[in-house]
């Protein structure tokens, strides 16, 4: 059964968050062996209402309120993969992932590898992440690096309304595991995107360049992903009055990792800022300026400048707009690439 | 034929002289959960606990209704209320000795304010300004926890340590009935049982993990029957009779004192409120079940017995009453002042001594501080 959210087929704004409903529903539409599992994600639709309605037109054998258990919920469904099917789990926020880290560390990353090929892990993992959004201890973290730093499995993060739809369709078909990141704070985010006729997002593992630059001036690039693509964008718009011509690239998958679209923009510039929420320290960042400056050493007039959140556990609410880079710290960190006059050992930050 | 084939038989017989460890009868629960008011047994509890538990009930159900109306005034960012548990929250705050500690979860701040903890620290963590309001040994109540059960291995590992030192502290742990599920607190009760710890289970069931029902939590007879399979009582008790929580929890807690080992308790209640103010439990349970439970209110259920035994005259129910509203009252004025805070804080108790990348970071916030402030400053 196949009948469109939507009756009038122009395009129209939706927010990420219906647009990821809409990816799980026609996925599950499209293939009876997607099933969706988590808590709350039955009759209340989940906490966010990305799963809203999935199990009033699919059956609650599709879309199913587990017990309140992550390690369970994610273990199950390595055994639901092993037996054919493909689980969409959700967790319900970034920090409540953790129980089932053993599952998926030990397990779902893994099974490929060591059945030779032969039970391969179609599991995708919906993890809302990030802050921004003033939830409580344990509502914000942003978990990426943990995953990163786990071979076989694939880290994604949509930045955009109809990347949401497109790589979570891409997430759910895919044979490997996904981690598929959702940053909370652009749920609600809106954009002129058609359920109807959804944009076509290339498969996982391709960035692609936003605001390409004009080529004049000052270049640099802006290296980003998930919620901070937005941060990026406002600052290279800001930095065009200063002289300066920015590209952001937005990555949309950590893993695998698009080097080429990343140093073709950084060849092209200069100059890089790799910009993300998550610590600095031990950060995807890191991992990001080396292979950057491993590959484009020659291009660089300037060292690859990492703006990241602070190196301290998620801040409650009230102070968490100091913890998360915003545009101004995104623009000192691109005054600092003129690198000949201002770098002195003492403005380093 | 095979162990399968053989009539009624579901394993091997057993080897010989095998011999189950514990007598499992005496750790199961009673089939009805326990009920004190109301019953002829009320006769016999002390006239100075119903009044105290009394006017602890109204105090905390004013409590919640403030907290509740501050979530809608801006002043608090979300309150998981306990309107309709405050009989489990009274008697788990009042039940321990100073030395004992109590480890609650994000909805048990009215059990931490009844233990003696101030009204507005308990909040702080749902206002936004700290994680933990509080330091945790002044009351000896640990951070409120937000992550599932994730507690009560801490109560397990405080309790069995205490125990290793001589001293005859009980820790008391509270988790919700979706909080079963998760494998802490299967790991918590085998441990505590392994040990023979002196710890105390409270499970409040109150019917709902956010929208997902008891039924699709558990296939278990009763939650207080998980007890059996580590070794330990379980007990079931009548969540909304603050008498019978305060005598259940009592005894576990003398047992456990005296070297006894764990209990596990299963208090059967009722979340009247949505999860949070952030939650619509109209999506998820019809009114009249709601209904259902408020006409088996905790404070009614009390009032009434102690009416009963004359123990509370319309006096003694206004000084409890004006008790509440000054609690209310104080709330009031201290939420509506602005939590002063200061974004260096950040960089402090991240570690003992601080790492040169965080005294770096911290120079830059200061610098970015300044900045906004000498803008700020222009602008005048
Ligand atoms: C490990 C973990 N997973 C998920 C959550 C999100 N969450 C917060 S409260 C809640 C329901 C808890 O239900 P229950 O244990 O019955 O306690 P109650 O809220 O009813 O007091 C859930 C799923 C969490 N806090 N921790």
């Amino acid at each position: 059964m196949t009948t469109a959210v939507g009756t009038d087929t122009a395009r129209k704004p939706a927010t990420m968050a219906q647009a990821l409903g809409r990816a799980l529903r026609d996925a599950m539409a499209a293939d009876p062996s997607v099933h969706v599992l988590g808590e709350d994600v039955g009759t209340l639709g989940g906490v966010f209402r990305i799963t809203d309605g999935l199990a009033e037109e699919f059956g609650e054998d599709r879309c199913t309120d587990t017990p309140l258990a992550e390690a369970g919920i994610l273990g199950t469904a390595v055994g639901m993969a092993m037996y054919g099917l493909r689980p969409v789990v959700e967790m319900q926020f970034d920090a409540f992932a953790y129980p089932s880290f053993e599952q998926l560390i030990s397990h779902v990353s893994r099974m490929r590898n060591r059945t030779r090929g032969a039970m391969p892990m179609p599991i995708t993992v919906r993890v809302p992440y990030g802050g921004g959004i003033g939830g409580v201890e344990h509502h914000s973290d942003s978990s990426e690096i943990y995953y990163m730093a786990t071979p076989g499995l694939q880290v994604v993060a949509p930045a955009t309304v109809a990347d949401a739809y497109g790589l979570l369709r891409a997430a759910i078909a895919s044979d490997d595991p996904v981690i598929f990141l959702e940053p909370k704070r652009l749920y609600w985010s809106k954009a002129d995107w058609s359920a109807d006729a959804p944009e076509q997002v290339p498969p996982i593992g391709r960035a692609v360049v936003r605001g390409p630059g004009s080529g004049g001036g000052r270049s640099a690039t802006l290296i980003s992903y998930g919620p901070s693509v937005p941060v990026c964008l406002e600052a290279a718009e800001a930095a065009r009055a200063e002289g300066w011509d920015l590209e952001v690239v937005d990555l949309r998958s950590l893993v695998p990792f698009d080097d080429e679209t990343v140093c073709a923009s950084v060849r092209r510039t200069g100059r890089a800022v790799v910009v993300h929420e998550s610590t600095g320290f031990g950060g995807p960042g890191g991992e990001i300026a080396a292979r950057v400056t491993e590959r484009c050493f020659h291009h660089l007039e300037a060292p690859v400048l990492r703006v990241a959140g602070f190196d301290i556990p998620y801040p409650p609410p009230m102070l968490e707009r100091h913890h998360l880079p915003g545009v101004d710290r995104v623009l000192d960190a691109v005054a600092r690439l003129q690198w000949e006059s201002e770098w002195t050992e003492g403005s380093a930050v | 034929m095979t162990v399968l084939e053989q009539p009624g038989a579901y394993r091997p017989t057993p080897p010989p002289g095998w011999q189950p460890r514990v007598d499992a009868a005496p750790l199961l629960p009673d089939a009805e959960p326990y009920r004190l008011l109301g019953t002829a047994a009320a006769a016999d509890i002390s006239p100075d606990l119903l009044i105290r538990l009394h006017r602890e009930l109204v105090r905390g159900r004013r409590y919640n209704t403030q907290a509740t109306a501050l979530t809608r005034q801006g002043r608090l960012a979300v309150y998981p209320s306990s309107t309709g548990q405050e009989a489990c929250q009274v008697a788990a705050g009042l039940v321990l000795e100073d030395r004992d500690w109590l480890f609650p979860s994000y909805r048990d701040t009215l059990a931490a304010v009844v233990r003696g903890l101030d009204p507005v620290d308990a909040l702080t963590l749902l206002r936004g300004d700290w994680h933990s309001g509080y330091d945790p040994h002044t009351h000896r109540v640990a951070p409120l926890c937000t992550p599932l059960a994730t507690q009560l291995p801490h109560a397990v590992g405080l309790a069995h340590a205490a125990r290793l030192k001589g001293d005859d502290v009980v820790a008391l742990a509270l988790v919700g009935d979706g909080g079963t599920s998760e494998g802490d607190f299967h790991e918590a009760l085998n441990f505590a049982a392994v040990w023979h710890a002196p710890v105390v289970f409270l499970v409040q069931n109150n019917g709902f993990a956010i929208s997902v029902p008891l039924a699709k939590q558990t296939a278990a007879p009763s939650l207080a029957h998980k007890a059996v399979g580590y070794g330990m009582p379980g007990r079931l008790v009548d969540g909304n009779d603050a008498a019978a929580v305060h005598e259940v929890l009592a005894e576990a807690v003398r047992r456990a004192r005296a070297g006894g080992g764990p209990t596990l308790v299963e208090a059967v209640t009722y979340r009247i409120e949505a999860h949070t103010n952030a939650d619509d439990a109209t999506r998820y349970r019809p009114d009249s079940e709601v209904e259902a439970w408020r006409a088996h209110d905790p404070i009614a259920l009390l009032e009434e017995a102690m009416r009963d035994r004359h123990l509370l005259d319309d006096e003694g129910d206004r000084a409890a009453r004006e008790s509440a509203e000054r609690l209310a009252a104080d709330l009031r004025t201290r939420m509506h002042q602005d939590p002063v805070l200061d974004p260096m804080a950040l960089f402090e108790h991240v570690y003992a001594d601080r790492t040169s990348q965080l005294r770096e970071q911290a120079a830059q916030l200061r610098a970015e501080l300044d900045a906004e402030a000498a803008d700020a400053g222009k602008g005048e």
